[in-house]
């Protein structure tokens, strides 16, 4: 049976969801294509200027993954492409798929431009949301993995001229759909989403009225590369507006628009634009009407506090009813409804929160796949099942199974990239084939012998360069061997070229000066492997990017520079040494710590992986807080206790899980790869990995009688209760945010919301009569979890709103609860006498969290929650390298997010343990212990924990020096630029490396 | 073609994912900007040693640019934070000689600011234009501000400023041994002090590596008054690094002891 798995599985679409997917598989030894039906992938965050909470630039983020995506040995980018038809089952798939021309030769084109710059055409820029234009031979932006050109059949005038230009002779009109099929033993669909068409909502006046533009408009606005170059603008006039609306849940929310669901990420994308705005451009003023605020993730309600009082950004609670313009000056005037009173209020520009929706043709696309949709045509999934579509071996990753934000995608692409895997974890490598070289020549004690190819691609920088001319000035350098200009010299034949060069010149050294060591240097390191050298022999100047794209009118200065940048390439190559991978030997099991339903995930995860798990629990029965969860919000029905014993037991019979309960971990050694473990009962266990899912726990109240009363419950209690049939309320006060958005808790807890409705929804199953209200800050029920809320209202449940200034207080008259409430509507104080009062309790990290964090050298967040290497693009990795996180521990979240995350940092474990062997760059810090004298200066800069100060006995004295741990080491070069003794270096970075480029730079010529 | 205007010589570290990134977009849109710079590549801004700025002024620059990453999209998560401080020190050192301290410029340039990148290139060779060539350039470059700036080179590579920088943030953000925090103001003022005592002890230390000068002829060339001399002399001696040479009738002369640190 297995015989029949394949080892490949393919993923659909190649936004960030689906880059990450391909990433993870590729690292753990399993072969991707990734298909996209865009010329190029990066997908929506591709056009996002900054990311919140942290107002990252999108762009800078983003590039490794892009870059990494599309030269990694064990993916195959293709573009232009969609999926015809699917045949055969989970483990053995035939795909049928189809590809659009390109129309330019992918093999040819060296993306340097000039067919794009040429073209008579300007077509409307997709990725600029049509506000600049384009060529009909184009790129979707410049960062484009891959980086080739493609004609726009649609737009093209067939005038010629781009093949007339193109030296590369790349364009061939006649390229015809291609069909072909790809065998995969699994699929990834991250297909993404499509934007809510706000010109439906005709009240406000999109596409009518130049200066109201979509959310997604306005970050182009926003962005260095957008339209305006980051400077906000109006279109209509081109002024820079004063004044900024942001309307939300335009299309969310919203039964008229057929999407009455809530889109989950659009109030925080609007806050970030509207500071983001402040900031670029002084004397804006932002400012956002909205229904509820739901900034409901990791640390997103500081952002909310930030943006009222550092921005002080303009929030009003109401749901705008109209938009109209003043002709005379095309600003806009909103109509809108505060505390019962109608406002009008003028404005510069508005801006729409639009909505997400489902991909284009969803349902096609969906019958192909054959996988079901949900009601709203989004990829239908269960609660604990959050990975899986309808059809076995098809997973989802990204919107396409419901609104969420980046890092959520981020988690649940390195999950299903998980489930993907999982299924033909046997296949593990077996269709992936390693390169081969010639054996490397040893260099050593020779002189350097260096060539040196000079490239003019196309024209792009033979048009201003002189290049005959550097070809020949580098020829008089000391060294150098031979010089060669090349047309293009990336293409097949340089590269040949350059081969039988290194052999006939018997060089020892290449440097070839062209464009960017960003995209080009792998490719040429390979080629100098390929020639026999080590290759990091290899040197890069940029004269393209850097040179002659910068100073296109300055021909005689820019050649002068090609020569400089040649010269100092020459310099630091003379200084090259042969590098060599760094091999690390890896346990190939895990660790996990914590038995809850994160936990167990994880650990079953990694023992479909094929890898041997241990698996710690504190207490006596697995489970955690999915044992206090009796039902669940969803159409599907699933019976919690039902599935967490279901779990137990597979988690009990699994024979690759070493249980340990009552257990604790007494302490952890080592790091990626190999770590030692001492656990409370003094088990050593040795592991590669480690993952983090100790989970939460829910506040215990001290406020609102909770203690002194026993009808006073939290949501857990009530669930639990409801769930035994203990008790039937006839009348229940909810109070929200008891314990969270206080000012020593600031944090949202996510999941309470929710969890009210469902208490409420299910007391109104067992007495539709009951008398429910909730009293509440903001209703957070993101997602498609709106549609029970609003299932609530319909069925009579109250909500009423209170703020801080007006906190409800509970007492006792006799023996009656009593809760006083001021009604904001209508206007009133009201007393309630209800039978229980129940208090959504915030969800707290554990107390024990600081100690675990002290033993693993991770770090936790403001509110105490485990702390994640980066908040956006790296939601479930440590900084310290082996070490992930998932569920609870990282902060507040559902059930069908926790396993997510659960299998994510399975995935993201298996790149490290998916071989016995794990290479490392060799571009990292050394240390040289003669020169080290031990003073640990180095220690405290390094952002990685690498350095650690060691002693130990030379000719019968104690010697002090520092032990680089190159697990850990990412090569930054802090410590060498911290260190007094030269007692530390970065490899192909060194200092007597970069003085000889300074003194290069500085020759007279 | 006749000398006309001075054209300066910038030499530019910058990061590979954030800064590198950025030129390299300016080249894709084509913004242009005079070829003044002579870019170094680096992973990180968090590399660039103080020394090696210094290094670059004593081989003549004009000007040198360091670009990093804005602050939280460090690619090694917080290097450009360590060179932040480690350019603010370097900064003051360059200052200390005598060089003008606008001559070393820091900017974050993120990897989708082409522009910003192009419109810094234009404006930073006009910037240093304005100041003229570096007094270090040509063929005889200015002897004592020479001296000065191979002192702060010293300086910077030395150990004391080398511990305390590589400290400055956790002592200002985080809190040092016994968790307490300098403010920025506190911290900046120990810092000042710091680099003006090492700077004027390597440029003492510098005059006195071939012939022995007594304190008087010390603070004479170094524009010092004689008792913060003897002050530098009292602990260098103490720390090794210069010893009694000869005393000649009440005057006292002091010789280098400190090996010669090559670059």
């Amino acid at each position: 049976m297995s015989n029949d798995k394949v080892g490949a599985v393919l993923v659909v679409g190649g936004g960030i969801s689906g880059m990450q997917s391909s990433l993870d598989l590729a690292d753990a030894g399993f072969k991707v294509y990734l298909i996209d039906k865009l010329p190029s992938i990066g997908g929506v965050m591709s056009q996002l200027d900054k990311t919140f909470p942290t107002n990252d630039c999108a762009m800078c983020i983003m590039a490794p993954k892009l870059v990494g995506t599309g030269r990694h040995h064990n993916i195959e980018v293709i573009s232009n492409t969609e999926i015809e038809s699917i045949e055969g089952e989970a483990g053995n798939f035939n795909v049928n798929l189809v590809r659009r021309p390109r129309r330019i030769n992918e093999e040819k084109c060296t993306g340097c431009g000039v067919c794009g710059a040429k073209c008579p055409v300007e077509a409307i820029d997709e990725y600029n949301w049509g506000l600049t234009r384009r060529g009909a031979t184009f790129i979707r932006y410049p960062q484009s993995v891959p980086l080739k050109f493609m004609i726009d059949k649609e737009k093209c005038i067939g005038c010629g001229i781009c093949q007339e230009e193109c030296k590369a002779e790349a364009v061939e009109y006649d390229q015809e759909e291609q069909k072909f099929d790809l065998n995969v033993g699994s699929i990834v669909l991250s297909p993404g989403y499509s934007m809510f068409d706000p010109s439906l909502k005709t009240e406000y006046g999109y596409g009518r009225y130049k200066n109201v533009v979509s959310s997604m408009e306005f970050e182009r606005f926003l962005s260095a590369t957008g339209p305006f170059a980051g400077t906000v603008m109006r279109p209509s006039d081109g002024d820079i507006p004063e004044k900024v609306a942001f309307l939300q849940c335009v299309g969310s929310r919203d039964s008229q628009a057929g999407s009455e669901y809530c889109s989950s990420v659009c109030c925080m994308f609007a806050m970030k634009e509207a500071i983001i705005a402040q900031e670029h451009s002084e004397g804006l003023k932002s400012h956002i009407f909205f229904m509820d605020l739901r900034a409901f993730g990791k640390e997103f309600d500081d952002y909310y506090t930030r943006a009222q009082e550092e921005h002080k950004i303009k929030f009003t609670r109401c749901r705008v009813a109209e938009v109209r313009e003043v002709p005379e000056t095309n600003n806009l005037i909103i109509k809108y409804v505060e505390d019962g009173e109608v406002k009008e209020e003028e404005f510069n520009m508005v801006v729409l929160s639009t909505g997400f929706r489902p991909p284009e043709n969803v349902k096609e696309f969906a019958e192909t796949l054959g996988i079901d949709l949900n009601k709203y045509d989004f990829c239908s999934t269960g609660v604990f099942s959050p990975l899986e579509t309808s059809r076995e071996g098809v997973y989802v990753s990204g919107v396409f199974n419901g609104p969420k934000d980046i890092p959520d995608t981020v988690a649940q692409a390195s999950g299903a990239a998980a489930k993907a895997s999982s299924i033909i974890s046997s296949e593990r490598g077996k269709m992936i084939t390693p390169k081969e070289y010639p054996p490397e020549r040893d260099v050593l004690g020779e002189d350097p012998r260096i060539g040196v190819f000079i490239c003019h691609c196309g024209i792009n920088i033979g048009g201003v360069v002189n290049v005959p001319d550097v070809v020949e000035y580098a020829k008089t350098l000391p060294n150098v061997e031979h010089a060669e200009h090349n047309l293009y010299t990336c293409s097949e034949d340089t590269q040949k070229g350059i081969k039988e060069k290194i052999v006939e010149h018997n060089l020892n050294r290449v440097i070839v000066a062209s464009c960017t060591p960003r995209t080009h240097e792998p490719l040429f390191r390979s080629t100098t492997k390929e020639g026999g050298l080590n290759p990091y022999l290899f040197e890069m100047a940029n004269i393209r990017d850097q040179c002659s794209w910068v100073h296109m009118h300055d021909a005689d200065n820019a050649t002068k520079k090609a020569k400089d940048l040649v010269r100092m390439a020459v310099a630091k190559s003379r200084l090259l040494e042969p590098l060599y991978k760094l091999e690390l030997n890896v346990f190939q099991s895990g660790l996990v710590i914590g038995g809850g339903l994160s936990g167990m995930t994880a650990a079953l995860e990694m023992a479909k992986q094929g890898f041997e798990v241990h698996l710690v629990e504190r207490e006596k029965e697995l489970g955690g807080n999915l044992r206090n969860i009796y039902h669940v919000l969803s159409e599907k029905g699933e019976d919690p206790q039902k599935m967490l014993k279901e779990i137990i037991e597979k988690v009990k019979n699994d024979d690759k899980i070493k249980l340990h309960l009552e257990t604790t971990v007494k302490s952890i050694e080592g790091f990626m790869g190999s770590f030692t473990t001492e656990l409370s009962d003094d088990t050593k266990i040795e592991h590669g990995v480690v993952i983090v899912a100790t989970g939460g726990q829910e506040y215990k109240p001290t406020e609102y009688l909770y203690r002194e009363d026993s009808r006073v419950l939290t949501q857990m209690d009530l669930e639990g209760k409801l769930a035994k049939d203990e008790i039937k309320p006839n009348s229940v006060v909810m109070i929200q945010c008891v314990g969270s958005r206080i000012e020593e808790r600031p944090y949202c807890s996510r999941i309470c919301c929710a969890d009210a409705i469902k208490n409420a929804l299910k007391i109104k199953e067992k007495n539709p009569d009951a008398q429910i209200i909730v009293l509440y800050k903001d209703i957070r029920s993101y997602g498609f979890r709106e549609d029970y809320y609003r299932e609530a209202a319909d069925k009579g449940v109250r909500f009423i709103r209170y703020d801080d200034e007006n906190k409800p207080e509970v007492t006792k008259e006799g023996d009656d609860l009593v809760v006083s409430i001021n009604d904001p509507i209508l206007g009133e104080h009201i007393k309630i006498k209800p039978e229980y009062v129940v208090l959504s309790a915030a969800t707290l990290p554990q107390p024990d969290n600081e100690e675990l964090a002290k033993m693993l050298k991770i770090p936790l967040s403001k509110d105490k929650f485990f702390l994640e290497a980066h908040m956006k693009l790296r939601p479930v990795d440590f900084a310290t390298e082996g070490v992930f996180l998932c569920g609870l521990a990282h902060s507040p979240k559902f059930i069908d997010e926790s396993i997510s995350q659960a299998c994510g940092a399975v995935s993201r474990a298996c790149t490290i343990l998916s071989d016995e062997i794990m290479e490392l760059e060799p571009t990292i810090s050394e240390i040289i212990d003669e020169n080290c004298d031990g003073c640990a200066y180095c220690i405290d800069p390094c952002p990685f924990n690498a350095l650690t100060l060691i002693e130990y006995m030379r000719n019968g004295n104690v010697k002090k020096t520092v032990e680089r741990n190159e697990a850990a080491c990412k090569g930054c070069g802090v410590c060498m630029a911290t260190c007094p003794k030269r007692g530390v270096m970065v490899k192909g970075f060194t200092l007597d490396q970069i003085s000889a480029m300074i003194g290069a730079a500085l020759e007279v010529v | 073609m006749a000398e006309t205007e001075f054209e300066p010589k910038i030499v530019g570290f910058l990061c590979n994912w954030c800064s590198y990134a950025g030129a390299d977009l300016a080249g894709v849109s084509r913004f242009q900007y005079p070829p003044n710079i002579r870019i170094i590549r680096v992973m990180c801004s968090g590399r660039i040693d103080p020394y090696i700025v210094l290094e670059a002024f004593t081989q003549g620059v004009d000007g040198v640019f360091i670009g990093g990453c804005h602050p939280g999209d460090c690619h090694y998560l917080e290097g450009n934070y360590q060179a932040e401080r480690k350019i603010k020190m370097t900064r003051q050192l360059v200052k200390k000689a005598g060089l003008e301290p606008e001559r070393l410029r820091m900017e974050w340039v993120a990897a989708s600011e082409g522009e910003r990148f192009a419109i810094l290139m234009r404006e930073f060779p006009k910037q240093i234009q304005e100041l003229g060539p570096s007094p270090l350039s040509g063929e005889k470059p200015d002897e004592k501000l020479m001296a000065n700036i191979n002192a702060a080179k010293l300086a910077a590579l030395d150990f004391r400023l080398r511990a305390i920088v590589s400290k400055e943030r956790k002592i200002v953000e985080q809190g040092n041994v016994y968790n307490e925090t300098k403010s920025q103001e506190e911290w900046d003022e120990f810092m000042e002090d710091a680099i003006e005592a090492e700077f004027e002890r390597k440029r003492l230390l510098g005059l006195i590596t071939e012939k022995p000068m007594s304190v008087k002829e010390l603070a004479s060339e170094i524009d010092l008054p004689t008792d913060r001399i003897l002050d530098h002399v009292v602990f260098l001696r103490k720390r090794n690094q210069l010893a009694l040479d000869s005393i000649e009738g009440f005057t006292p002369k002091y010789i280098s002891i400190v090996p010669e640190v090559k670059a």
